[in-house]
């Protein structure tokens, strides 16, 4: 391996394989990335696209801050096809345990440099009046952003391009081991390779702790203007916790075009990509609950796609073993956390000290299911 | 002398006849731009049969209503260029959708018992009809659901009284005692059951068997100038002269490919239009050979005879097409070639479709197989999947007869009845001809060179030409480029790329129209007891 400049291959050009693309290509490796289908084709081309910092965990947090502020950072340079907006998130408290709820959040994100508001009843209903009447509060964290997934991988895609990485789309890689994989019958040799390939990682490299959790989005027409923030319940955490039951919550996002993308639902049931269509009323009934205007919306479409989840809710980021690293598992924060999983992944391939712990996330740490 | 139906546009008084359609409405006001594009370009309407979703105004506050699918009512107030443009900051505060008060939210229909019966017909045109009154008269509990609230299709569509043709299956569709579920739109399905959008709320079907008459629109492939207010597709331009709009005193020319151009072109004649000029893609030697071979069906003969003497002294040129169009004070300038020389038709209209495609989404979501732009059907009608059925052009383009026929074999099939020899026979001829037919207009390789880069392919989203060319699949074009992710599903531009491009169409996902969430939260699954 050549110290000054290693040859990387990455697999899956999806927002966490594109990102890395860019950072590994920035710090001087040489890079090839491998899509089976084409850039942003698998769980990117399906996700929301919320930049949202979470406090799951201490790390989640640490990931997510560091990484929404590289987003941040780079907001004024993104081009318009990515739709970048600064519209902040609400967390809306529908009781009084939910406000208390709100009040301890505030306190841990004010902790830690994060500036939030706390909005009461009064506040919310000026913020976004189409929420109905009686719910008590919210926390504004006006600094989350949203981005158009797909357009963010062929962004980070045309930046590696730029300083000279290759990208192949249709590339399947039927098997990978520590510096090669086997793309099309033939082995292609490098000085490491790295599985980011999201929920598809395991078949590549087996003993990778990730299954493919389904979700259900709906897009409809637009509507410029109905809602100004991201608007997500704070049961929202409570569903996105349970590893076993399917589960829905309020999650609607205004997109810069003045579509609204109304999620969110969670199950564990494989592959199996048919449309649940009882989950799916039952997650757009969650949201109207919420939002009464929204059933005279029109929908435009409807999707489903497979978020890579761990069981303790950690992406797996670092070396597997030596010839073999991992930016995989981010279940729904791979678009939020993909600039920071970069940034740390090449930190810990050149040597140098990352900017956040790296323990909470290597891939071979022990781990107990989170719930 | 009936009152006048008054309504508003942009705050101004207007009139119109009763019983036409807003769009007509609209453009017998005289307006042509409808609404603003995602990028501020004027549009109007293209298809004027509700699939293309240029002819979108704001009604009474609600965004987004197709002008074409909406009868005029008195005091509305349209709002035309309205709602489109997208918002460049969450303070652009806009008023919402719901603001106003007029527009009920759509109620729970739990209570609403869901329709059954043993045939299920989707599609009120000739094919649709002919199986709704064969399976019918077979004995079967037969209900036909159609968007249109008249059966007849796009074909038979008419505004004051039907054609003959279509009298007789209207009457023996009523006499038959087929249920018919009028207004009303399949938006998704799963097996033995359809979900169905009527006046905003939702409405399940169940079927024993299940009869898909779909139909067909036109073809539109883009080339400079293509979305200028005033160009309007073939069956577009017939779709609204059937609504009632007026082309009298206009300047109108007739481009494209397909047995329709003759037809519309005739009956703009005959209605006053000053016909400019045909032109038709298919050179002069296939289109005689195809007349040549129409001894076998006497009938269309006579038709085509019927159309000449409203054409004479219009230019009618064989083997040319529309190069571009350009608007120049008020006037379309077409640019046409016939691929040697170049000449320009000054017109108000013009109106260029190059044929039809079937509407497969419904097929293709129940997961019938298809093959190229058909569903693959055996002798009966019958699709890859048991029990669903389908006839017309969703098993070939191949006109009115052939619709028939197939809706015939379908709705008896369907019913379970045999199949006669005379029938199956018919049904083999209707084949042929369809199959001669494409042959005869088959569309020209230049046609696929027309677009530059900044001519738009993706009319909803206003997709440049060029954005294609870093990708290679419709569905990779989708998430990189937005084109067929806007309100007609890729009903536009999805049949452009397959022929520019070669790519066959993205997989299909519920709803197969807009359809309010309310529609979505109703389901399909069967929980919705415990829900």
């Amino acid at each position: 391996m050549s110290a000054s400049s290693p040859y990387v291959i990455v697999v899956g050009a999806g927002v966490v394989g594109a990102a890395c693309a860019e950072a590994l290509t920035e710090a001087g490796c040489r890079v090839s990335v491998l899509d089976a289908v084409f850039p942003g084709a698998g769980v990117t081309g399906a996700a929301m696209g919320h930049l949202v910092v979470m406090d799951d965990s201490d790390a989640e947090f640490a990931l997510t801050s560091y990484s929404r502020r590289l987003w941040t950072e780079r907001a004024a340079a993104l081009p318009p096809e990515l739709e970048d907006e600064a519209c902040g998130t609400l967390w809306v408290a529908a009781d009084d345990e939910e406000l208390a709820h709100v009040q301890s959040k505030a306190a841990y994100y004010r902790e830690r440099g994060e500036a939030v508001e706390v909005l009461d009843r009064h506040a919310l209903r000026q913020a976004e009046p189409e929420l109905r009447a009686g719910l008590v509060g919210a926390l504004r964290v006006p600094a989350d952003r949203v981005v158009y997934p797909p357009a963010a991988a062929r962004h980070f895609l045309e930046r590696a391009r730029a300083e000279g990485a290759t990208v192949e789309a249709g590339a399947h890689v039927e098997e990978l081991a520590p510096g090669r994989v086997r793309c099309a019958g033939r082995w292609r040799e490098a000085d490491l390779v790295v599985n980011a390939a999201g929920p598809e990682a395991p078949r590549l490299t087996p003993g990778l702790p990730i299954v493919p959790r389904k979700g259900h989005l709906v897009i409809t027409d637009r509507y410029p203007g109905f809602l100004r923030h991201q608007v997500v319940e704070l049961g929202y955490l409570r569903s996105a916790h349970t590893l076993t039951r399917e589960s829905v919550a309020m999650n609607v996002q205004p997109r810069k075009t003045g579509q609204l993308l109304v999620g969110s639902s969670r199950e564990l049931v494989g592959w199996d990509a048919s449309l649940n269509r009882t989950l799916l009323a039952r997650m757009l009934r969650r949201a109207t609950e919420f939002i009464p205007g929204l059933p005279r919306l029109d929908a435009l479409r409807t999707w489903i796609g497979f978020r890579p989840a761990t069981p303790d809710k950690l992406p797996l980021v670092g070396m597997w073993e030596k010839g073999l690293w991992v930016a995989a598992g981010h279940e729904g924060l791979g678009v939020t956390t993909a600039p920071g999983t970069a940034r740390l992944l090449a930190d810990l391939v050149l040597g140098r000290t990352p900017a956040i712990d790296p323990a909470p996330f290597d891939p071979r740490r022990s781990m107990a299911a989170h719930d | 002398m009936t009152e006048p139906v008054r309504f508003t546009i942009d705050g101004r008084p207007a009139e119109a006849e009763p019983g036409v359609s807003l769009l007509a409405a609209l453009w017998n006001d005289g307006a042509r731009a409808l609404r603003s594009s995602v990028t501020g370009e004027a549009r109007g309407p293209l298809c004027g049969m509700g699939t293309c979703f240029e002819c979108r105004v704001t009604v009474d506050g609600q965004p987004h209503v197709r002008s074409c699918l909406t009868p005029v009512r008195h005091g509305m107030n349209v709002g035309l260029r309205t709602a489109s443009l997208p918002v460049e900051t969450t303070s652009t505060k806009a008023s919402p959708p719901g603001a106003s008060p007029s527009v009920d939210a759509p109620q729970r229909t739990e209570s609403v018992e869901p329709l059954e019966a043993q045939v299920v017909v989707v599609g009120g045109g000739p094919a649709g009809l002919a199986a709704a009154v064969h399976a019918a008269e077979a004995g079967a509990r037969t209900l036909l659901v159609d968007t249109y609230t008249q059966p007849g299709g796009q074909i038979w569509r008419h505004s004051v009284a039907p054609p003959i043709a279509a009298k007789h299956w209207i009457a023996r569709f009523v006499r038959a005692r087929v249920a018919p579920f009028v207004g009303a739109t399949v938006v998704d399905a799963v097996a033995g059951e359809l979900l169905v959008e009527h006046e905003g709320r939702p409405r399940r079907v169940r079927f024993d068997r299940l009869v898909l008459a779909t139909g067909a629109r036109e073809l539109f492939l883009p080339f400079p100038g293509w979305t200028l207010p005033g160009v309007v597709g073939v069956g577009g331009a017939q779709a609204m002269f059937k609504a009632r709009a007026r082309f009298t005193g206009q300047r109108v020319v007739v481009a494209g490919s397909g047995p329709l151009l003759v037809a519309v072109a005739a009956v703009l004649a005959k209605e006053g239009a000053r016909l400019v000029g045909l032109a038709e893609q298919a050179p002069l030697g296939r289109l005689t050979a195809f007349a040549a071979g129409l001894w076998r069906t006497p009938r269309k003969i006579a038709e085509g005879l019927g159309y000449g003497w409203c054409l004479a002294g219009v230019p009618c040129r064989a083997g040319a097409w529309v190069r571009e169009v350009e608007e120049k004070g008020g006037t379309l300038r077409a640019t046409l070639t016939d691929g040697r020389r170049t000449w320009t038709w000054d017109c108000d209209v013009l109106a260029c479709g190059y044929g039809l495609v079937p509407n497969l989404e419904l097929a293709r979501l129940l997961g019938c197989e298809t093959a190229g732009d058909r569903v693959v059907l055996d002798a009966a009608q019958q699709t890859s999947v048991p029990g669903i059925f389908a006839a017309g052009e969703l098993g070939g383009i191949a006109g009115v007869d052939h619709a028939l026929v197939t809706g015939a074999v379908a709705g008896l099939a369907a019913a379970g009845r045999p199949i006669s020899a005379a029938l199956a026979h018919r049904r083999a001829a209707e084949l042929a001809f369809g199959a001669r037919l494409s042959r005869a207009f088959a569309l020209r390789d230049e046609l696929r060179a027309l677009a530059r880069p900044d001519t738009p392919v993706c009319r909803c989203e206003d997709v440049a030409h060029s954005r294609f060319e870093t990708v290679a699949s419709a569905r990779e074009a989708k998430l990189a480029t937005r084109a067929g992710m806007g309100p007609c599903q890729g009903r536009v531009c999805g049949p452009a790329l397959a022929f520019l491009r070669g790519w066959p169409e993205d997989t299909i996902r519920p709803p197969l129209f807009p359809t309010p969430l309310a529609v979505i939260e109703d389901g399909l699954g069967d929980d919705r007891g415990q829900a």
